[in-house]
Protein backbone atom coordinates (compact mmCIF):
# COMPACT_ATOMS: atom_id res chain seq x y z
CA UNK A 1 0.00 0.00 0.00
CA UNK A 2 1.54 3.34 -0.84
CA UNK A 3 1.25 5.85 2.24
CA UNK A 4 -0.57 8.43 0.38
CA UNK A 5 -3.39 7.08 -0.82
CA UNK A 6 -4.23 4.84 2.19
CA UNK A 7 -6.87 6.09 3.80
CA UNK A 8 -8.67 7.15 0.42
CA UNK A 9 -12.20 5.92 -0.09
CA UNK A 10 -13.11 3.82 -2.73
CA UNK A 11 -15.67 6.93 -3.57
CA UNK A 12 -13.19 9.52 -3.20
CA UNK A 13 -10.83 7.54 -5.77
CA UNK A 14 -13.84 6.70 -8.45
CA UNK A 15 -14.42 10.64 -8.41
CA UNK A 16 -10.98 11.75 -8.74
CA UNK A 17 -11.04 8.99 -11.90
CA UNK A 18 -13.87 10.66 -13.20
CA UNK A 19 -12.54 14.14 -12.40
CA UNK A 20 -9.44 12.72 -15.29
CA UNK A 21 -6.94 11.16 -13.56
CA UNK A 22 -7.83 7.82 -14.67
CA UNK A 23 -4.09 6.40 -13.89
CA UNK A 24 -5.44 6.15 -10.43
CA UNK A 25 -7.66 3.00 -11.81
CA UNK A 26 -4.71 0.91 -10.73
CA UNK A 27 -5.25 1.47 -7.18
CA UNK A 28 -8.45 0.94 -7.12
CA UNK A 29 -9.07 -2.11 -8.21
CA UNK A 30 -6.01 -3.45 -6.37
CA UNK A 31 -7.98 -5.54 -3.66
CA UNK A 32 -10.06 -6.93 -5.72
CA UNK A 33 -7.94 -8.73 -8.28
CA UNK A 34 -8.51 -12.07 -6.13
CA UNK A 35 -12.02 -11.69 -5.45
CA UNK A 36 -12.74 -10.79 -9.08
CA UNK A 37 -10.29 -14.13 -10.07
CA UNK A 38 -11.79 -16.45 -8.04
CA UNK A 39 -15.27 -15.59 -9.29
CA UNK A 40 -14.37 -15.96 -12.82
CA UNK A 41 -12.90 -19.31 -11.71
CA UNK A 42 -15.61 -20.41 -9.50
CA UNK A 43 -17.82 -20.32 -13.47
CA UNK A 44 -15.15 -21.19 -15.66
CA UNK A 45 -13.11 -23.60 -13.97
CA UNK A 46 -9.83 -23.07 -15.92
CA UNK A 47 -7.58 -20.33 -15.14
CA UNK A 48 -6.22 -19.55 -18.25
CA UNK A 49 -10.12 -18.38 -19.00
CA UNK A 50 -10.69 -16.91 -16.09
CA UNK A 51 -7.76 -15.02 -16.02
CA UNK A 52 -8.79 -13.60 -19.51
CA UNK A 53 -12.51 -12.65 -18.28
CA UNK A 54 -11.16 -11.40 -14.85
CA UNK A 55 -9.25 -9.00 -17.09
CA UNK A 56 -12.31 -8.38 -19.06
CA UNK A 57 -14.05 -7.32 -15.92
CA UNK A 58 -11.41 -4.96 -15.10
CA UNK A 59 -11.95 -3.40 -18.08
CA UNK A 60 -15.50 -3.24 -18.36
CA UNK A 61 -15.47 -1.63 -15.00
CA UNK A 62 -12.93 1.30 -16.35
CA UNK A 63 -15.24 1.97 -19.03
CA UNK A 64 -18.26 2.20 -16.89
CA UNK A 65 -16.90 3.70 -13.85
CA UNK A 66 -19.10 6.69 -14.07
CA UNK A 67 -22.37 4.34 -14.51
CA UNK A 68 -21.16 3.40 -10.83
CA UNK A 69 -23.77 4.52 -8.32
CA UNK A 70 -22.28 3.71 -4.93
CA UNK A 71 -25.26 2.22 -3.61
CA UNK A 72 -23.60 -1.09 -3.47
CA UNK A 73 -19.62 -1.40 -2.33
CA UNK A 74 -17.62 -0.80 -5.38
CA UNK A 75 -16.47 -4.69 -4.90
CA UNK A 76 -19.86 -5.94 -5.17
CA UNK A 77 -20.39 -3.81 -8.25
CA UNK A 78 -17.17 -5.94 -9.99
CA UNK A 79 -18.42 -9.14 -8.97
CA UNK A 80 -21.24 -8.63 -11.10
CA UNK A 81 -19.58 -7.34 -13.86
CA UNK A 82 -17.22 -10.29 -13.22
CA UNK A 83 -20.60 -13.00 -13.25
CA UNK A 84 -21.89 -11.19 -16.50
CA UNK A 85 -18.94 -11.59 -17.86
CA UNK A 86 -18.18 -15.03 -16.57
CA UNK A 87 -21.67 -16.27 -17.65
CA UNK A 88 -21.69 -14.73 -21.34
CA UNK A 89 -17.93 -17.02 -21.70
CA UNK A 90 -20.19 -20.05 -20.74
CA UNK A 91 -23.35 -19.61 -23.01
CA UNK A 92 -20.81 -18.77 -25.77
CA UNK A 93 -18.93 -21.73 -25.27
CA UNK A 94 -20.06 -23.90 -27.76
CA UNK A 95 -20.86 -28.08 -27.98
CA UNK A 96 -20.08 -28.11 -23.92
CA UNK A 97 -22.21 -29.34 -22.07
CA UNK A 98 -22.40 -27.21 -19.17
CA UNK A 99 -25.16 -26.85 -16.01
CA UNK A 100 -28.05 -24.54 -16.43
CA UNK A 101 -26.94 -21.45 -15.05
CA UNK A 102 -30.85 -21.17 -14.43
CA UNK A 103 -32.57 -23.63 -12.63
CA UNK A 104 -32.59 -23.67 -9.01
CA UNK A 105 -33.09 -26.86 -7.57
CA UNK A 106 -33.48 -25.75 -4.13
CA UNK A 107 -36.50 -28.06 -3.01
CA UNK A 108 -34.33 -31.03 -3.83
CA UNK A 109 -33.89 -33.40 -0.50
CA UNK A 110 -31.19 -32.14 2.18
CA UNK A 111 -28.09 -32.98 2.18
CA UNK A 112 -26.87 -35.41 5.32
CA UNK A 113 -23.82 -34.54 6.70
CA UNK A 114 -21.08 -37.35 7.28
CA UNK A 115 -21.15 -37.96 10.86
CA UNK A 116 -18.40 -38.65 13.78
CA UNK A 117 -17.66 -38.44 17.05
CA UNK A 118 -15.21 -36.26 17.76
CA UNK A 119 -13.20 -33.77 15.62
CA UNK A 120 -9.59 -32.87 15.76
CA UNK A 121 -9.67 -29.61 14.32
CA UNK A 122 -7.17 -29.10 11.25
CA UNK A 123 -4.93 -26.44 11.69
CA UNK A 124 -4.09 -23.65 9.26
CA UNK A 125 -0.70 -24.74 9.34
CA UNK A 126 -1.95 -27.44 6.77
CA UNK A 127 -2.72 -25.38 4.23
CA UNK A 128 0.96 -25.36 3.58
CA UNK A 129 0.45 -28.81 1.86
CA UNK A 130 0.32 -28.80 -1.49
CA UNK A 131 -2.61 -31.60 -1.32
CA UNK A 132 -4.19 -29.91 1.76
CA UNK A 133 -4.98 -26.96 -0.71
CA UNK A 134 -5.88 -29.35 -3.58
CA UNK A 135 -8.18 -30.84 -1.86
CA UNK A 136 -10.23 -28.06 -0.82
CA UNK A 137 -9.89 -26.43 -4.27
CA UNK A 138 -11.18 -29.88 -5.52
CA UNK A 139 -14.08 -29.61 -3.51
CA UNK A 140 -15.60 -26.34 -3.85
CA UNK A 141 -15.39 -26.69 -7.81
CA UNK A 142 -17.10 -30.35 -7.97
CA UNK A 143 -20.24 -27.92 -6.18
CA UNK A 144 -22.94 -27.51 -8.55
CA UNK A 145 -22.65 -24.30 -9.96
CA UNK A 146 -25.77 -22.70 -7.94
CA UNK A 147 -23.85 -23.68 -4.27
CA UNK A 148 -20.30 -22.38 -5.37
CA UNK A 149 -21.24 -19.27 -6.40
CA UNK A 150 -22.95 -19.03 -3.12
CA UNK A 151 -20.05 -20.72 -1.15
CA UNK A 152 -17.63 -18.14 -2.88
CA UNK A 153 -19.26 -14.81 -2.82
CA UNK A 154 -20.14 -15.77 1.62
CA UNK A 155 -17.40 -17.56 2.39
CA UNK A 156 -14.12 -16.16 0.61
CA UNK A 157 -15.34 -12.69 -1.23
CA UNK A 158 -17.30 -12.25 2.17
CA UNK A 159 -20.47 -10.64 0.92
CA UNK A 160 -23.24 -10.74 3.34
CA UNK A 161 -26.07 -12.70 2.90
CA UNK A 162 -28.35 -9.74 1.52
CA UNK A 163 -25.29 -8.53 -0.97
CA UNK A 164 -25.10 -12.15 -1.98
CA UNK A 165 -28.42 -12.28 -2.95
CA UNK A 166 -28.81 -8.74 -4.67
CA UNK A 167 -24.98 -9.90 -6.78
CA UNK A 168 -26.75 -12.99 -8.28
CA UNK A 169 -30.55 -11.84 -8.14
CA UNK A 170 -31.97 -14.26 -5.83
CA UNK A 171 -33.92 -13.99 -2.64
CA UNK A 172 -32.27 -14.21 0.57
CA UNK A 173 -33.82 -17.50 1.64
CA UNK A 174 -32.48 -19.18 -1.57
CA UNK A 175 -29.34 -17.74 -0.37
CA UNK A 176 -29.43 -19.59 3.20
CA UNK A 177 -30.89 -22.53 1.66
CA UNK A 178 -27.86 -22.93 -0.92
CA UNK A 179 -25.46 -22.03 1.14
CA UNK A 180 -26.45 -24.61 3.85
CA UNK A 181 -26.13 -27.05 1.11
CA UNK A 182 -23.00 -26.02 -0.35
CA UNK A 183 -21.40 -26.10 3.62
CA UNK A 184 -23.13 -29.74 3.73
CA UNK A 185 -21.77 -30.88 0.91
CA UNK A 186 -18.35 -29.82 1.70
CA UNK A 187 -18.41 -30.98 5.47
CA UNK A 188 -19.89 -34.55 4.04
CA UNK A 189 -16.99 -34.66 0.72
CA UNK A 190 -13.98 -33.32 3.39
CA UNK A 191 -14.67 -34.71 6.61
CA UNK A 192 -13.31 -38.22 5.54
CA UNK A 193 -10.60 -37.00 3.19
CA UNK A 194 -8.90 -34.49 6.08
CA UNK A 195 -9.15 -37.01 8.38
CA UNK A 196 -6.56 -38.58 6.27
CA UNK A 197 -4.17 -36.03 6.00
CA UNK A 198 -2.01 -36.80 9.02
CA UNK A 199 -2.21 -40.62 9.39
CA UNK A 200 -0.09 -40.06 12.49
CA UNK A 201 -3.36 -38.37 13.97
CA UNK A 202 -5.61 -40.57 16.12
CA UNK A 203 -9.03 -40.20 15.37
CA UNK A 204 -11.95 -41.79 17.18
CA UNK A 205 -14.00 -44.08 15.44
CA UNK A 206 -16.55 -43.13 12.54
CA UNK A 207 -20.14 -43.84 12.56
CA UNK B 1 -39.45 -29.06 22.81
CA UNK B 2 -36.57 -31.75 22.35
CA UNK B 3 -35.52 -31.60 19.01
CA UNK B 4 -33.43 -34.76 16.47
CA UNK B 5 -30.47 -34.49 15.35
CA UNK B 6 -31.48 -34.38 11.69
CA UNK B 7 -33.17 -31.07 12.68
CA UNK B 8 -30.30 -29.94 14.13
CA UNK B 9 -28.24 -30.64 10.93
CA UNK B 10 -30.89 -28.25 9.07
CA UNK B 11 -29.86 -25.81 11.45
CA UNK B 12 -26.33 -25.75 11.38
CA UNK B 13 -25.38 -23.11 8.40
CA UNK B 14 -27.40 -20.69 10.45
CA UNK B 15 -26.43 -21.72 13.46
CA UNK B 16 -22.67 -20.66 12.08
CA UNK B 17 -23.77 -17.32 11.07
CA UNK B 18 -25.74 -16.56 13.66
CA UNK B 19 -28.98 -15.83 12.44
CA UNK B 20 -30.90 -18.41 14.14
CA UNK B 21 -34.03 -17.03 16.17
CA UNK B 22 -33.22 -16.98 20.10
CA UNK B 23 -36.11 -19.85 20.70
CA UNK B 24 -34.50 -22.21 18.00
CA UNK B 25 -30.81 -21.64 19.48
CA UNK B 26 -31.73 -22.68 22.67
CA UNK B 27 -33.02 -25.46 21.31
CA UNK B 28 -30.17 -26.25 19.29
CA UNK B 29 -27.49 -25.77 22.39
CA UNK B 30 -29.76 -27.73 24.03
CA UNK B 31 -28.48 -29.99 21.99
CA UNK B 32 -25.13 -29.98 21.24
CA UNK B 33 -24.78 -30.01 24.93
CA UNK B 34 -25.22 -33.58 25.21
CA UNK B 35 -24.98 -35.04 21.51
CA UNK B 36 -21.23 -35.72 20.31
CA UNK B 37 -22.13 -36.24 16.98
CA UNK B 38 -23.73 -33.24 15.99
CA UNK B 39 -21.35 -31.20 18.05
CA UNK B 40 -18.57 -32.91 16.09
CA UNK B 41 -20.83 -31.87 12.90
CA UNK B 42 -20.17 -28.56 14.13
CA UNK B 43 -16.76 -28.40 14.27
CA UNK B 44 -15.80 -30.18 11.46
CA UNK B 45 -18.23 -27.62 9.30
CA UNK B 46 -16.95 -24.51 11.27
CA UNK B 47 -12.96 -26.02 11.06
CA UNK B 48 -13.33 -26.34 6.98
CA UNK B 49 -15.47 -23.11 6.27
CA UNK B 50 -12.27 -21.67 8.31
CA UNK B 51 -9.80 -23.24 5.57
CA UNK B 52 -11.62 -22.88 2.68
CA UNK B 53 -11.63 -19.32 3.57
CA UNK B 54 -7.79 -19.33 3.43
CA UNK B 55 -6.37 -16.92 1.44
CA UNK B 56 -3.36 -19.66 0.13
CA UNK B 57 -6.29 -22.16 -0.88
CA UNK B 58 -7.49 -20.29 -3.72
CA UNK B 59 -4.35 -18.14 -4.97
CA UNK B 60 -3.78 -15.55 -7.95
CA UNK B 61 -1.91 -17.06 -11.05
CA UNK B 62 2.01 -16.01 -11.15
CA UNK B 63 2.16 -12.61 -12.70
CA UNK B 64 -1.67 -11.83 -12.69
CA UNK B 65 -1.21 -8.41 -11.44
CA UNK B 66 1.31 -7.36 -13.81
CA UNK B 67 -0.39 -8.92 -16.72
CA UNK B 68 -3.71 -6.96 -15.44
CA UNK B 69 -1.93 -3.81 -14.84
CA UNK B 70 -0.44 -3.93 -18.21
CA UNK B 71 -3.32 -3.95 -20.21
CA UNK B 72 -4.96 -2.03 -17.84
CA UNK B 73 -1.96 1.07 -18.52
CA UNK B 74 -2.91 0.46 -22.43
CA UNK B 75 -6.62 1.11 -21.60
CA UNK B 76 -6.04 3.96 -19.66
CA UNK B 77 -4.02 5.71 -22.14
CA UNK B 78 -5.92 5.32 -25.22
CA UNK B 79 -8.89 6.51 -23.04
CA UNK B 80 -6.61 9.87 -22.27
CA UNK B 81 -6.00 9.74 -26.22
CA UNK B 82 -9.56 9.68 -27.13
Amino acid sequence: MKGTAENRDDAQIIASILEGNTHEFHELIRPHERSVYIMALSLLQNEADAEDAAQEAFLKAFRNLANFRGEAKFGTWLISITLNEARSRLRSRKNIKIESLDVAPDDQGNVSPALLRDWREIPSEALERKEVRLLLQQAVSDLPVIYREVFLLREVEELSVLESAETLGISIASVKVRLHRARMMLQKELVPKLKQVNPKRRWLPWL
Amino acid sequence: MVIECKHVWEYISEYLDGSLSPEVLEQVQKHLEHCEICSAILDSTRNILILTADERVFELPLGFSERLHAKLEAEIRSSQKS
